[in-house]
């Protein structure tokens, strides 16, 4: 019973970390790629990890953080062009290919020797380097909050304040993407989805639309990465194509094109993992999976939750049927 | 625009008549000029690899009249259909380096704007807004979304005014009135809610003809737009074109429905191999010779699936041509 409440525990403290956070806002900005678009970015990793630098490298550059968070964003866009100028006017398939290259170079060129006094190379930039000047915005004050089973810092790393601000930030977007979903913006991005031709003999800019998508996802893409390092340190290999995967599934799992989809995924992607591990760790006998194992043994399971939801309710756990983002027949 | 649909499709209204009139005086003959052409064609080849599928030297189309494109299979219509909307580009499209010959360049001339390498959103911005042959209803929108997305003139597609509602809910309102008087004339305003990808395929017909009428074309394009559509639909959709032209639109379709072609175009394009080999009215050039060799075929004037016009009269006249025709092939 002890090790189920350690689960719980466990489950709980996930559920609100501004790592799961980051998860929610890169899918956020995935669902406006593929969920409402169609576009195929098999590279979301790659946005996070260019806001990511642009952010950490400006603030140990000495720029104040306001500063640094904008240059974060606008290296996001300028990253969404070079993808989208070549490849968005050819058949969607390039475009995963594309980004899933590029998402790889951005993390090769991040953790090449090359690079080590500017991005520390393969060990990374360590996460006191930069967190300062957001851990002094805080009015958070010190010591520590309890707020029901949850007991953390007010400001330190990984304390509420972290927490505070990664969800509002999910808040926010949430927010965003309802009001620009339902106008008639969303509504012709939703159209090229369906059909670009369509869409062109209508008389819109397909190709100028599919590029304000990518750079707004890519965007909230590069926030995602700004997010997910402040707690943590930036680490090129932590976002990688398996971070794109976790992206993905977190999407599916919750419901493309839906606004609140991506949130309850990452959510439900973390909570499942622990879950796993934590019952394989309780109830199958060490002899047979060691501590190391049923941590793999969870990761199989969450690949085996996307095939079984991709093939039985492809629409997640919050889209609509009629309205599945992707046709699985 | 009324919404009474012609019972009749053989009815000729008072601007039937004036369309007819307008191009009564032309010669009969391919490539001939129009006393007000709205759309003008010059030079447009298209090649696929080693075969030429359109090589059309010279076309107008007449404005306000229902001009009608033929042709057999494999003729290239849907081709040129695509080449003169901006959905595929001439192979005698200008150059920068190299290219064809200045005055043997494609061009074309919508409505006194050049419209021809401008792409097709352009050339759906100027007025010409076409269907296709495989419907394109974007199944996973509902009906009513498919019509909204239609029309033109609103702010709310620009990201930034989409953010804030009160700056594009007043247009969407209007748009949504049009769209649902539309789609009442076109008998789908019972299906506003439902996603477009459940209608019936002659109902996604309908709707993506209802579409196109939303941005108020100039000139309409419409590829096929019989093809699949029930006999009852086909009445009404013919009363629809037809009502389209009464309102000043010029209608360009291609059909291989010889019925809905004489009953309600003004004009006949017919195209072969690529190019345009007759013009003219309807009754004219289906009695061409080479017209009916080449695509009629001999028994044309009757239709042979419809037996509600298969009247006594008719069959016996029938089966004194055939036994006519026996008769000859007995003697030779």
């Amino acid at each position: 019973m002890d090790q189920f409440l350690t689960t719980l525990v466990a489950i709980l403290n996930s559920a609100i970390s501004p790592q799961t956070a980051a998860l929610a806002i890169a899918a956020i900005g995935l669902n406006i790629h593929f969920g409402y678009t169609g576009l195929l970015n098999f590279g979301q990793a790659g946005f996070m990890l260019i806001g990511a630098y642009a952010f950490a490298i400006s603030i140990i550059g000495g720029l104040p953080i306001i500063l640094a968070f904008l240059i974060a964003l606008v290296a996001a866009v300028l990253f969404a062009l070079i993808l989208g100028i070549p490849t968005l006017k050819l058949r969607g398939d390039y475009l995963a290919i594309v980004t899933l290259s590029a998402a790889e170079i951005v993390r090769m060129v991040g953790r090449s020797s090359l690079l080590t006094n500017i991005t520390g190379g393969s060990n990374g930039i360590t996460g006191n380097e930069y967190r300062g000047p957001f851990t002094d915005l805080s009015f958070f004050g010190d010591g520590r909050i309890d707020f029901g089973p949850w007991n953390y810092d007010a400001t330190g790393s990984n304390g509420w304040w972290f927490i505070a601000t990664a969800w509002f930030v999910v808040a926010l977007l949430c927010l965003f993407v309802w009001a620009i979903m339902r106008s008639p913006w969303g509504r012709v991005l939703r159209g090229i989805r369906e059909d670009e031709d369509a869409v062109r003999a209508l008389g819109k800019n397909v190709y100028s639309y599919k590029m304000q998508a990518l750079i707004l996802g890519g965007v909230i893409g590069a926030i995602a990465g700004v997010v997910y390092i402040l707690p943590a340190s930036l680490q090129a290999d932590s976002m990688g194509r398996s971070m794109t995967y976790f992206i993905f599934t977190a999407l599916l799992l919750g419901g493309a094109a839906t606004v609140f989809g991506p949130v309850l995924g990452a959510i439900v992607f973390f909570a499942l993992r622990l879950l796993v591990q934590g019952l394989a760790g309780q109830f199958v006998p060490g002899t047979i999976m060691n501590g190391q194992q049923t941590e793999q043994f969870a990761w199989i399971v969450i690949g085996i939750t996307l095939m079984l939801v991709v093939i039985f309710r492809p629409q997640g756990i919050l889209g609509n049927k009629k309205e599945l983002s992707f046709d699985v027949k | 625009m009324s919404s009474d649909v012609p019972t009749t499709t053989s009815t000729i209204t008072a601007a039937g008549a004036a369309a007819k009139a307008s191009v009564a005086g032309v010669p009969h003959e391919p490539g001939v000029a129009k006393p007000d052409a709205i759309l003008t064609v010059d030079h447009v080849t298209r090649r696929f690899g080693g075969m030429t599928a359109v090589d059309v030297q010279h076309l107008e189309v007449q404005r306000g009249i229902i001009t009608a494109l033929i042709g057999p299979n494999g003729a290239g219509k849907t081709t040129f259909f695509n080449l003169i909307t901006g959905f595929d580009k001439p192979s005698s499209a200008p150059k920068l380096i190299g290219g064809p010959k200045a005055g043997e360049a494609a061009k074309s001339s919508f409505n006194g704007n050049e419209v021809g390498n401008i792409g097709a959103t352009k050339v759906a911005k100027q007025g010409m807004v076409r269907t296709f042959q495989l419907t394109k209803a974007l199944s996973k929108l509902t009906v009513l979304e498919n019509m909204r997305l239609g029309a033109k003139d609103q702010p709310g597609e620009n990201l930034f005014v989409a953010m804030v509602k009160p700056l594009w809910a007043k247009r969407e309102a209007e748009i949504t009135l049009k769209a649902e008087d539309l789609l009442a004339r076109f008998k789908l305003l019972e299906k506003k809610d439902d996603m477009a990808g459940s209608l019936s395929g002659g109902q996604k017909k309908l709707l993506e003809m209802a579409r196109a009428l939303m941005s108020d074309p100039v000139m309409i394009m419409l590829d096929e737009p019989m093809a699949g559509v029930n006999p009852a639909l086909t009445q009404s959709l013919l009363g629809h074109i037809q009502a389209l032209r009464d309102d000043g639109m010029t209608v360009l379709f291609v059909e291989h429905d010889m019925h809905m072609v004489r009953h309600i175009s003004d004009w006949v394009v017919v195209m072969a191999e690529g190019r345009v080999v007759a013009e003219g009215p309807a009754g004219t050039v289906m009695d061409d010779p080479a017209v009916i060799d080449a695509y009629l075929g001999a028994h044309h004037n009757t239709d042979l699936g419809d037996d509600s016009l298969l009247t006594d009269e008719v069959a016996e006249e029938l089966a004194a041509e055939v036994t006519a025709e026996e008769t000859a092939e007995g003697k030779a």
